[in-house]
């Protein structure tokens, strides 16, 4: 049987965070023994929030070294935890904190990761998971036999644990650091302002922008202020995350006229991001299946475009509508603003 | 204080993005079909390491940069053709697969034993640069791993800013979650940066760069050392195509009124 060690970050205020909870959920599909390993600043109140989990033990790295997400101090609270836990599977959220750890930690262990896991299940024992390769483009299946085994789940690709808080008993685990460990210093987070913020992780809808947005309309010009201020209101009025095409955010360095708040972190598709949200709707969006893979992982899709023959949206959105996105998004905002 | 740093960058080739590709099972486990056939690239966010350290060491005179890179040795010199042209590095070949298929471990192993090989190399100098994730594999743990094998405790992922303190030191941004960016500062080499895309531009093809790379590209590729991955532990199951293909239903000739009231309907389903 395995011992799976359910491992975690606390989050700024002491809590277990959503992609925690569906790593949690993962973690106990598998069966076996199930141990949490907690790492932050105060683990006590994480432990008491999933008390009820059915983890046989807990165990915990704390400290003001711990607070902040740094590889050093994370590798060594993870791996003091693994051994600790004497753990055969770890399973884990794919947080940005873990995803640059816990391939080191692996390697430490001489075991075995396997990163952006989509599903796991477990038959008579034996541990399959499920992750993509040549970015989303196909699907593997994949079992192995080294231990320990790091699972690192993608974040909203799993229901999230629901359980009842409680009063857990935490085991303290001590790491004695080295100086080395505190090389690098963690000295603040960059943000968008509020209004500026255009990636919304948790937004019901994304919504993607084409590089048709900055081309020649109808009438012979390029519309970009236009584009701009339509895309922003859709935004603001519908709280959707943005995602871009490569084509649009590259326009940028080859200084055509561009969407002043696009950036490389809005790039959906083969190299950008594959978010994961219930809706998407693209708009002036074109191309094959190597640049939709974007939104591989959006549930429903619907797409504007004035090619009927789209690669992006045929067989891969549910509903095209064949007509001027400017046009269409115009009016979709003054709908909006109306409360309709 | 002004360093001169020895960059490391590793890099492999990837399929040319707009490529078809379909997995077929051979003996040694999954592959690409026509794999060699392919045209393939230097894997994105590795190409963007190798600029940003290009740029470095431009920077930081007294610098040098090697790209560490395995792949089959023809595709490989094929790939360089291109890549050479565009910055100044010294390459390192590895003669072995680029599948995303292959144990990032493994992987990890060939990459640091090559890294450590080099010749003078000086730990108080070295940045280990390389792309955060592969456009093949994706899963971003192999040059963590590389980091381990090298004893660098100072490792950073989802880089998009390097910059040089007066003291030497690094400061460092990072992607994290919801279009965040976490600073680090970190004291000095060695360290590992993983970029993501970073801010630079790709280089326009310099042929006087590629001249100059050239003279060790060939001799780098024709002692390329043989490496065999094997896998060991390591069992697909299947490998296979999303098979779901929507059924998409084209709204021609409606108005943008009635297409914008759907939508809106739709989005507050």
């Amino acid at each position: 049987m395995e011992t799976i060690l359910f491992l975690a970050h606390t989050e700024a205020d002491g809590s277990l965070g959503k992609p925690a909870l569906e790593a949690l959920a993962a973690a106990q599909s598998l069966g076996g023994t199930l141990v949490a390993g907690l790492i932050g600043e105060k683990v006590q109140p994480a432990a008491d929030q999933i008390a009820t989990s059915g983890a046989t033990k807990f165990l915990g790295v704390s400290g003001t070294d711990f607070a902040s997400s740094r590889y050093a101090t994370d590798a060594a609270a993870a791996e003091a935890l693994c051994r600790a836990a004497q753990a055969t599977v770890v399973v884990a959220a794919g947080t940005s904190r873990f995803m640059r750890c816990l391939p080191g930690v692996a390697q430490r262990l001489g075991g075995r990761v396997d990163t952006h896991v989509t599903g796991l299940t477990t038959n008579g024992g034996n541990v399959t998971i499920n992750r993509w390769f040549y970015r989303q483009r196909m699907e593997a299946a994949i079992q192995r036999a080294p231990r320990p085994w790091f699972i690192v789940v993608d974040p909203g690709s799993q229901p999230a644990w629901q359980g009842a808080a409680g009063q857990a008993s935490v085991e303290a685990v001590a790491i004695a650091l080295a100086d080395s460990a505190r090389r690098t210093t963690v000295t603040g987070i960059r943000a968008p302002q509020a209004d500026a913020q255009t990636i919304r992780p948790d937004a019901a809808l994304l919504f993607v922008t084409g590089a048709g947005w900055t081309k020649k309309q109808a009438d012979g010009q390029t519309h970009v202020p236009e584009a701009e201020k339509l895309i922003r209101d859709f935004l603001h009025l519908s709280r959707a995350s943005l995602g871009s095409s490569k084509s649009l955010v590259d326009l940028g360095g080859e200084g055509q006229a561009v969407l002043s708040f696009l950036s490389h972190l809005n790039q959906v598709g083969q190299t950008g991001s594959t978010p994961r949200h219930p809706k998407g709707l693209s708009t002036c969006c074109h191309g094959e299946e190597p640049h939709t893979v974007g939104w591989r992982f959006i549930g429903e899709r619907r797409a504007i475009s004035l090619d009927p023959n789209c690669g992006w949206a045929r067989g891969k959105a549910d509903v095209l509508y064949v007509a001027d996105a400017f046009a269409v998004m115009r009016k979709v905002n003054e709908l909006l603003v109306q409360g309709v | 204080m002004s360093t001169a740093y020895q960059i490391v960058v590793c890099g492999s080739l990837v399929p040319d993005p707009l490529q078809t590709l379909e997995p077929v099972t051979g003996p040694g486990g999954p592959a690409l079909k026509n794999e060699m056939m392919l045209p393939a690239v230097l894997d994105p966010w590795a190409a963007h390491a190798l600029y940003e350290a290009a740029n470095l060491a431009r920077l930081t005179p007294g610098s040098k940069v090697w790209l560490v890179s395995l792949g089959p040795k023809a595709k490989l010199q094929q790939v360089m053709m291109t890549v050479a042209q565009k910055v100044p590095f010294e390459l390192v070949a590895l003669d072995g697969p680029a599948s995303g298929f292959t144990e990032a471990a493994e992987v990890a192993a060939v990459l640091a034993e090559a890294i450590q090989a080099i010749p003078g190399l000086d730990r108080s100098k070295l940045l280990v640069f390389g792309g955060w994730e592969s456009a093949s594999r994706g899963a971003g743990a192999t040059l963590s791993m590389v980091g381990e094998r090298l004893g660098i405790l100072d490792q950073f992922q989802g880089v998009d800013q390097l910059k040089v303190g007066a003291d030497g030191t690094l400061e460092i941004l990072e992607r994290i979650e919801g279009g965040r960016h976490q600073l680090s500062r970190c004291a000095g080499p060695p360290a590992l940066l993983g970029w993501a895309t970073g801010h630079l531009p790709e280089p326009k093809n310099n042929p006087q760069v590629g001249m100059t790379n050239m003279r060790t590209v060939m001799p780098a590729l024709q002692r390329a050392k043989a490496v065999k991955l094997a896998g060991e532990g390591l069992t697909f199951a299947s490998v296979a195509l999303p098979k779901q293909l929507r059924e998409t239903k084209i709204v021609k000739d409606a108005s943008p009124d009635d297409i914008a009231k759907e939508v809106v309907a739709w989005i507050k389903q």
